[in-house]
């Protein structure tokens, strides 16, 4: 069991936990993740680890709040106990490429902070262009910051940074600056597909993070398995970074989907429930 | 005293039928399908055995159980001493019991099947075992021998990390089982469906090593969390044992695999059994059936699969198996069970092709009729397909339930591991040890998918090995060579 040592609200329906972890924060690398189960009545979740301090034993997850399970988690307190596995999946490739460009967008911050943080200590140029639908949502601006030798923002409504989406500000970037050696895109798999079709014919080397619906993630079910240049690939095990050009994000996309009716059930129960019990004035249900 | 019966009398006792749930009930409900014999029944059954002076029963059994001498002592009605023989080589004779493919092994050979139906062996281990449940638990509990201070991993809790944890802590040392999943049992709680083994069984099991003094560490996946080498290394371990399973899903290769519905039969068992998905909402994990679900294969886990989907409610259950009934790998038990239910069973038909609509779920299969040709390497002749003759179905859901080969986090992960060129472990067979000095290895990491009891085996096997080299090559543990 992992203690929750705090919780702090960083935008609207998004949480940041730090959670004691230490025997994961000692073995942690960029780009890898856990599942946490919240109790046994829930799901396993996968979340990546979005910092880790081996010497405090903690680690760090920023969790937006989209559906039952990841709400239920917003309604943890300090002190609560949850199931944590990992680190799971394959670390970054870290090396010193020269100039690159780390695209996040919305939860897809979180994943890559450890990974701008990393290709930073590895000697690159960290050019960090970060969107989200409006200010608040752009999350993690001060270590992202830290990260980076460079922060581009944009947002859908213009109330911060550039008026536009990621791969606007990606576009400029690469007229005016030439191609970077290295673009690393984390964000909504529509994100990473435009950036995907973007840099693909620039020839430049693009990768990126999958969320597929996982279970166990040790590649023991194949729910997340997603077409990778035609090769059926195990996201929580071959992953989930993969060469951004050969990846059918169409499919996965799709993927994504399978379970809508039943995720939508849950939270119309979850959220009558909840509501219920609030007009009761926390009376026991 | 038993009554003195002649063989010939002996022979004539018809074995005992296993009382059942009702087909049609049983296909609304999870609960266990097989009830049990009553003390009546399995009296009677004990004495169909001619304790024979040389068994071939015994020989037929994987872990050898001294299998005359246990019944004999359970026609006299001394279930306590049937119950001590038999957990002198079968420390999960409740689950044995229940999943062994007794028809190939033990029962296979008992002589009383020349003519007759042969003793009904796994049924009588069944019910000593559920006997002791009854009586209030552990009524064997072995003895632990005294600490010897050594300290050894077992990586894997299914029935090869089980049964030799449960040995070595006999043995006196301390030992601590690792599991990836937030469960005990492997297989055996993430797999097997609760109508054929209840979770209650495997429970007791994992409370059973508990209070021999093992260690749980759920949650922990070797070679993520720790190498093997630092279980030596950082974790003071001076022996390992692998006994991961076979747990890595295949599918076919064919068009429209990665359609939404299309299943492998580890994903579809596990959001059903390791996550209680049959119980969603109250649980969270969803499993997403459809109306019309085909799985293919014909082995135990397609045959779980398809009694799964037919009480979850789908409405038309089909098996595709790409050879006919007398191939069917299947337990002959699970097979008989799984025709009761009304399973639609095609024969020599496998899929070709999955199709889908737009938004990628599936929408049928695409079926191609086969024919039995010329024996294959495996002697069993081999199907193949006749020409133009294919048809579609209409299906939602599609279970792939083929096979599974060795998952290689760990192996993928532990330098100097010799494997064979199917990614399974090689090891010594007398002592289980296998490349590297101080690790062994076991269960369906080594044989590749195969049974319960060998797992076991395979465990104990390995249990005596780890002794034996600790005893006499590592001498001082670890942590005591270490001054710490
Ligand atoms: C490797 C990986 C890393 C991730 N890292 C983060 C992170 O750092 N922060 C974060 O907020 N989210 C992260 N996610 C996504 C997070 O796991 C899902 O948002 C969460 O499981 C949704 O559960 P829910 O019940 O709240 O919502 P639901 O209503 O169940 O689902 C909402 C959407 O989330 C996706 N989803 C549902 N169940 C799963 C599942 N079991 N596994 C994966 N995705 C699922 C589906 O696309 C679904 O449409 C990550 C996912 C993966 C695979
Ligand atoms: C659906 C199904 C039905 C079956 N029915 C029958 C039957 O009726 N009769 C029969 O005799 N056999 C049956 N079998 C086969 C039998 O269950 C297996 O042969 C047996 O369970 C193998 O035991 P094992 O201990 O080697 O591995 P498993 O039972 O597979 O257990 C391996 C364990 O190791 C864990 N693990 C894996 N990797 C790691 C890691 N890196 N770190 C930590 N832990 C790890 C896994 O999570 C798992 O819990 C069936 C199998 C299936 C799948
Ligand atoms: S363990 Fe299996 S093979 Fe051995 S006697 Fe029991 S049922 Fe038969
Ligand atoms: S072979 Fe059959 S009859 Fe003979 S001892 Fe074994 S169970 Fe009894
Ligand atoms: S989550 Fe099960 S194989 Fe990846």
């Amino acid at each position: 069991m992992a203690t929750l040592l705090k919780i702090e609200e960083i935008a609207p329906a998004f949480k940041r936990y730090l959670v004691e972890m230490p025997e994961i924060a000692r073995k942690h690398q960029a780009g890898q993740f856990v599942i946490v189960l919240l109790h046994d009545h829930g799901e396993r979740i996968p979340l990546t680890i979005a910092d880790s301090d081996a010497d405090a034993g903690t680690l760090t997850l920023v969790v937006q709040e989209v559906g039952k399970s990841t709400m239920e988690m917003g309604t943890l307190k300090e002190g609560d106990e949850i199931q944590v596995v990992g680190p799971l999946g394959t670390p970054t490739h870290i090396e010193n490429v020269g100039t690159c460009v780390c695209v996040g967008g919305g939860a897809g911050i979180a994943p890559l902070l450890p990974i701008a943080q990393a290709m930073k200590e590895a000697g690159n140029e960290v050019v960090s262009i970060l969107g989200g639908r409006t200010k608040e949502l752009v999350i993690l601006r001060d270590e992202m910051t830290a990260a980076s030798n460079e922060m581009i923002y944009t947002t859908d409504d213009g109330s911060f940074g550039a008026k536009g989406f990621v791969t606007n500000a990606l576009e400029r970037f690469i007229k005016e600056r030439g191609k970077p050696e290295m673009v690393i895109a984390i964000g909504p798999a529509i994100m990473m597909k435009a950036v995907a079709e973007m840099t693909r014919p620039l020839e430049i080397p693009t990768v990126v993070s999958l969320n597929t619906i996982m279970i166990d993630g040790t590649g023991m079910c194949g729910g997340c398995r997603v077409s990778v240049g035609g090769d059926s690939k195990f996201v929580c095990v071959d992953g989930p970074e993969f060469d951004a050009h050969t990846v059918d994000f169409d499919l996965m996309m799709k993927r994504q989907r399978t379970f809508l009716v039943e995720e939508e059930e849950a939270r119309r129960r979850y959220l009558e429930h909840h509501e219920c019990q609030a007009t009761k004035g926390g009376e026991l249900s | 005293m038993a009554r003195e019966l002649t063989k010939k009398e002996r022979m004539q006792i018809p074995r005992q039928p296993m009382p059942a749930q009702d087909p049609m009930e049983r296909i609304r409900n999870f609960g266990e399908v097989a009830l049990g014999l009553t003390p009546e029944m399995a009296i009677a059954e004990a004495e169909r055995c001619l304790e024979c002076k040389k068994p071939r029963c015994v020989e037929g059994c994987p872990v050898g159980i001294d299998i005359p001498a246990f019944i004999v002592e359970m026609a006299d009605g001394n279930f306590e001493k049937a119950l001590a023989i038999v957990k002198k080589d079968n420390t999960l004779p409740a689950i044995c019991g229940r999943v062994c493919p007794q028809e190939d092994q033990c029962e296979q050979v008992c002589v009383v099947g020349n003519k007759y139906k042969p003793v009904a062996i796994g049924r009588l281990e069944r019910f000593v075992a559920d006997w002791e449940v009854a009586q209030g638990g552990e009524i064997a509990m072995p003895e632990r021998q005294p600490e010897t201070g050594f300290k050894v991993a077992v990586v894997g809790s299914g029935p090869a990390g089980l049964a030799c944890a449960a040995q070595l802590a006999i043995l006196g040392h301390s030992v601590t089982l690792f599991e990836a999943l937030h469960k005990a049992g492997g297989v055996l709680v993430y797999g097997i469906p609760e109508f054929r083994l209840p979770k209650k069984i495997v429970e007791e099991e994992v409370g059973n090593l508990q209070k021999l003094g093992v260690e749980l560490r759920f949650n922990f996946v070797v070679g993520k969390l720790a190498s093997v080498q630092e279980l030596f290394t950082e974790y003071d371990f001076d022996s390992v044992f692998i006994a991961t399973g076979a747990g890595l899903p295949y599918f076919m290769g064919i068009p429209g695999e990665d359609y939404i519905g299309v299943y492998s039969a580890n994903e579809f068992l596990t959001r059903v059994n390791l996550m209680k998905g049959f119980d969603f909402p109250a649980y969270d994990t969803p499993v997403g059936m459809g109306r019309r679900v085909a799985v293919v294969g014909s082995g135990n886990v397609a045959m779980d699969c398809l009694r799964t989907a037919k009480r979850l409610g789908a409405e038309e259950v089909i098996c595709l198996y790409r050879r006919t009934r007398a191939e069917s790998p299947a337990r002959l038990e699970e097979l008989e069970h799984a025709e009761e239910e009304a399973i639609d069973f095609r024969w020599l038909s496998s899929p070709v092709e999955i199709y889908g609509d737009d938004d990628a779920r599936v929408r049928g299969v695409r079926v191609q009729k086969m024919e039995l040709g010329e024996p294959d390497a495996s002697g069993r002749r081999r199907p193949v397909p006749i020409e133009g003759e294919q048809y579609d179905m209409e299906m939602d859901t599609v279970i792939m339930g083929i096979g599974q080969g060795p998952n290689p986090l760990v192996t993928r992960s532990t330098e100097d591991l010799e494997l064979n060129r199917w990614g399974n472990i090689v090891v010594n067979e007398e002592t289980m040890m296998t490349s590297i000095p101080g690790v062994f290895a076991g269960g369906d990491i080594v044989t590749g998918a195969a049974t319960v009891i060998l797992a076991m085996g395979a465990g104990k096997v390995a249990a005596a090995g780890i002794d034996d080299y600790l005893r006499n090559e590592v001498r001082v543990p670890r942590s005591k060579a270490d001054g710490t």
